[in-house]
């Protein structure tokens, strides 16, 4: 039983993942910190050269910049930081991937930084599996799945977990 | 896009309900007037209609009794008085409650029984308003000239003219000299207009009755038939049309020409916020491209290249101001929803009060007037609940019976100042000094400057009313308005004379789209201070730097103010330029020295909104796009005021 409770507060906790009927999903992937991550293709809006960036004083770590989104002021997100990863150099490959999520009750772009960006792929329900409970580097409610695809392992992250960990408080 | 058709009736209904009320209230002041009986009408008659289209059965339906009471007191069955309108009032109540769907029955029927008994008491009482004849017997002859679209509208002009035709003997002709010619006609435009003799005993009001759909876009002309022209030889055919009028115009010795529409009306169309503001958004990056396109062509000595940038550039300047002006609202559409509100205080405390209304043309964001609505609502009941005296104490303190309440906008460099006036007795400030005591807001007996003491009606849980009203005293009321308008970037002031009244004055920026801003460097980003808010630049001399270290404080004319090293606020890690600037920055009566490395200049632009994540950071209210594109973070001084104010505090009490 109380695993069962566990695996219930487990499945709450992390945002859902809606594989289609056939049990795929249609991903973006791309790399952070040697890390390959996931994210549904349909939450991408697009990816950007890295832009000028300007630093918000006093802002999280994790989304402590914002850049001029076509005229949109977007917070740029280090996911090195929720994955415990070292900070890297940009490169010609670096890239921003803008996602829009839900964040506090209203659809939020984001930039992610990411390394590299590979390419749309579709994973399999049946490759991936839930987060272990131990042996893993990376905080456990931030991963909502790992997807065996190819040679690697994928990790689909959950970014509303993520995301909740740095809001600040509505005044 | 798809948009659901009620919410465009319901939007349209809001509207005939605002004009039926603005005319009931002033049909309360002129009973006689019957352009406003009809206006009423019209309304009423329109939003029956469109109700039934809409499938707003019960507000067809209740709306239809309220019509036909106003038809009675327009054919001058009635005379309209008092009571009736008052009822009608209520009645409109309860069509918007309609509207909303959410309307007890029982409600409907109460106000549809009184309406009876109002029309009952009102047909007792006096004689039917006389409907003047337009020609004594002779008859009129009129000219009429629908607007091309008239039939587009379904509009049908036949039936209008047979409708003329029943109310005496009429001869018809028509006019053909603005047709077009046959290549450039719209079969369904209406190019024709009419002259009409009609002969008989005949009222202007049975020939208006006839347009009354129509009257607001057409032309009409009325006029008698003169002793001049012989009973039967009109020469109207004979007569090039274009001279009729001419013609007809001296005969009639008082000629009464009532064209409604005689200037072009000019069209409205009605876009939802959003479009406006993806457009604004659109302008907004414009403006930013252009000025990157201005930088890149500087660079080069490309003459045609510049012309086209400059070009370019005064087009995108040009398109900015049309594109705010496009969310810009007269605020008469705000002042007109507090006539109501006056009446119905004026019903509810037994006084009497009149409202006066100013600069009404002034225009304002159209967000700003949505939002300035509550605040006003609470300012007018202060007024007239606190402030003005019952009509006895007004006589026996040597006034006039009737209360004054002024209300008054005007446009100050980038700012509108909304003024509320009362002539009451003023705010009580032996009072507002007990409360404060009581309340641990001031020391008793401490001295305190006159503008502070009345600025305590500001805090929360302040309320002067021995007596806690329904309209006003329960002490949520005027430090909820001060948060309002600063969450508006403005500011509120009161000023008051005993005996005499108060003054209370709104200080709000045109629009909350764009600032003008004061564009600074600290470390190496750049970042945006309100203009509004900026008191004076003055330079961080070096002793003073080296004088502050230990504490944050400089004199400036005899005052100390705290001052905040941004540097040190933003941890930017940088060196501090050898020539620091401070920017005095003041909310209310406290100022805040803000220590930039450099003032860059002055800077207008759009404000964009932060995200959820860094809305909580505090030391910012938005940000903006430079004109190289870059984000610069605007500066929320009164969060920094705030923050800054608790040091002096300290520092205060220790020395």
């Amino acid at each position: 039983m109380p695993q069962a409770k566990q695996r219930a507060e487990a499945a709450m906790a992390a945002t859902d993942t809606s594989w289609n009927a056939r049990g795929e999903l249609e991903v973006l992937t791309f790399d952070i910190g040697g890390e390959t991550l996931a994210l549904e293709a349909t939450m991408v809006r697009e990816i950007l050269d890295l832009l000028p960036e300007t630093l918000v004083p006093g802002a999280p770590a994790l989304v402590r910049h914002v850049v001029n989104f076509r005229g949109r002021i977007v917070p740029v997100a280090d996911l090195r930081l929720a994955f415990a990863m070292e900070a890297g150099e940009t490169t010609a490959d670096s890239r921003i991937v803008v996602i829009e999520l839900p964040i506090d009750g209203e659809p939020t772009l984001i930039g992610l930084r990411t390394d590299h960006v590979r390419e749309v792929a579709t994973l399999n329900a049946g490759a991936s599996e839930e987060a272990p409970a131990v042996g893993m580097r990376w905080q456990r409610d931030y991963v909502r799945r790992l997807v065996r695809w190819r040679d690697d392992l994928i990790i689909l992250p959950d970014l509303t977990a993520i995301f909740a960990a740095v809001l600040s408080p509505r005044s | 896009m798809t948009e659901d058709p009620t919410a465009t009736f319901r939007v349209e209904a809001g509207e005939l309900l605002d004009q039926v009320e603005q005319g009931l209230l002033d049909l309360g002041h002129r009973l006689g007037d019957m352009a406003l009986v009809n206006a009423v009408f019209r309304g009423l008659h329109t939003l029956k209609g469109s109700g039934a289209m809409f499938g707003f059965d019960a507000l067809a339906a209740f709306t239809h009794h309220c019509e036909s009471a106003f038809d009675r007191v327009r054919k001058g069955e009635v005379p309209a008085t008092a009571e009736l309108v008052s009822v009608i009032l209520s009645a409109r109540d309860h069509m918007a409650a309609l509207v909303d769907g959410a309307a007890p029955q029982a409600e409907g029927d109460a106000i549809l029984a009184r309406l009876a008994a109002a029309v009952e008491a009102a047909r007792g009482g006096g004689a039917p308003a006389e409907a003047a004849p337009v020609g004594a017997q002779q008859g009129v002859r009129l000219f009429f000239r629908l607007p091309a679209d008239a039939m587009a509208n379904g509009t049908n002009p036949l039936m209008l003219l047979d409708e003329l035709r029943e109310l005496g003997e009429a001869e018809v002709r028509v006019r053909t000299d603005t047709l077009p010619p046959l290549g450039a006609l719209v079969p369904n435009e209406c190019h024709l207009g009419w002259d009409v003799t009609l002969r008989g005993d005949i009222t202007r009001e049975a020939i208006e009755d006839v347009f009354i759909f129509v009257m607001d876009d057409m032309t009409l002309e009325i006029a008698p038939l003169g002793d001049a022209a012989p009973a039967g030889v009109v020469p109207v055919a004979e007569t090039p049309p274009a001279t009729t009028i001419a013609a007809v115009a001296p005969v009639a010795a008082p000629a009464i020409v009532a064209s409604a529409a005689v200037s072009p009306a000019v069209e409205n169309v009605r876009v939802p916020a959003d479009r406006l503001d993806a457009l604004m958004d659109r302008v907004g990056e414009l403006v930013i491209a252009q000025s990157r396109l201005s930088q890149l062509a500087n660079n080069r000595h490309d003459l045609l290249l510049r012309s086209v940038t400059e070009d370019i550039e005064r087009l995108s300047g040009e398109l900015r101001d049309t594109m705010m002006v496009l969310r810009m609202v007269p605020v008469s559409s705000l002042f007109g929803r507090f006539r109501r509100l006056i009446h119905d205080l004026a019903r509810d405390t037994g006084k009497a009060i009149e409202l006066q209304t100013s600069g009404e043309t002034t225009e304002v964001d159209k967000t700003v007037i949505e939002r300035l609505f509550d605040p006003l609502v609470h300012i007018i009941r202060n007024s007239c609940d606190h402030g003005l005296e019952s009509p006895a104490d007004r006589i026996a303190a040597g006034k006039s019976e009737t209360g004054l309440v002024r209300l008054s906008a005007h446009q100050a460099g980038g700012e509108v100042l909304i003024t509320i006036v009362d002539d009451g007795r003023g705010i009580d400030r032996e009072r507002v000094r007990a409360k404060g005591e009581a309340n641990g807001l001031i020391e008793p007996g401490q001295q305190i400057a006159d503008d502070e003491l009345l600025g305590l009606i500001f805090h929360p849980g302040f309320s002067t009313a021995a007596q806690v009203t329904n309209l006003s005293g329960r002490g949520v009321g005027m430090d909820v308005v001060k948060r309002t308008i600063e969450s508006l970037r403005g500011a509120i002031n009161v000023a008051s004379e005993p005996g005499k009244g108060s003054t209370i004055t709104l200080r709000i920026p045109l629009t909350l789209a764009i600032i003008e801003g004061l564009l600074v460097r600290v470390g190496e980003s750049r970042y945006v201070i309100p203009l509004s808010a900026v008191e004076e630049c003055l330079e961080l001399s070096l002793e003073d730097d080296l004088r502050s270290r230990g504490h944050s404080l400089i004199t400036l004319r005899d005052r100390l103010v705290p001052f905040v090293r941004l540097r040190d606020l933003f941890s930017t890690g940088t060196r501090p330029d050898p020539h620091q600037k401070i920017v005095v920055v003041a909310t209310g009566r406290e100022r805040v020295g803000l220590v930039v490395d450099q003032i860059i200049g002055n800077h207008q632009t759009v404000i964009k909104s932060l995200s959820a994540f860094h809305r909580g950071v505090g030391s910012f209210s938005g940000a903006t796009i430079l004109g190289d594109g870059n984000v610069a973070l605007i500066l929320d001084v009164a969060q920094l005021v705030a923050m800054a104010q608790p040091r002096e505090e300290t520092l205060r009490a220790a020395s």
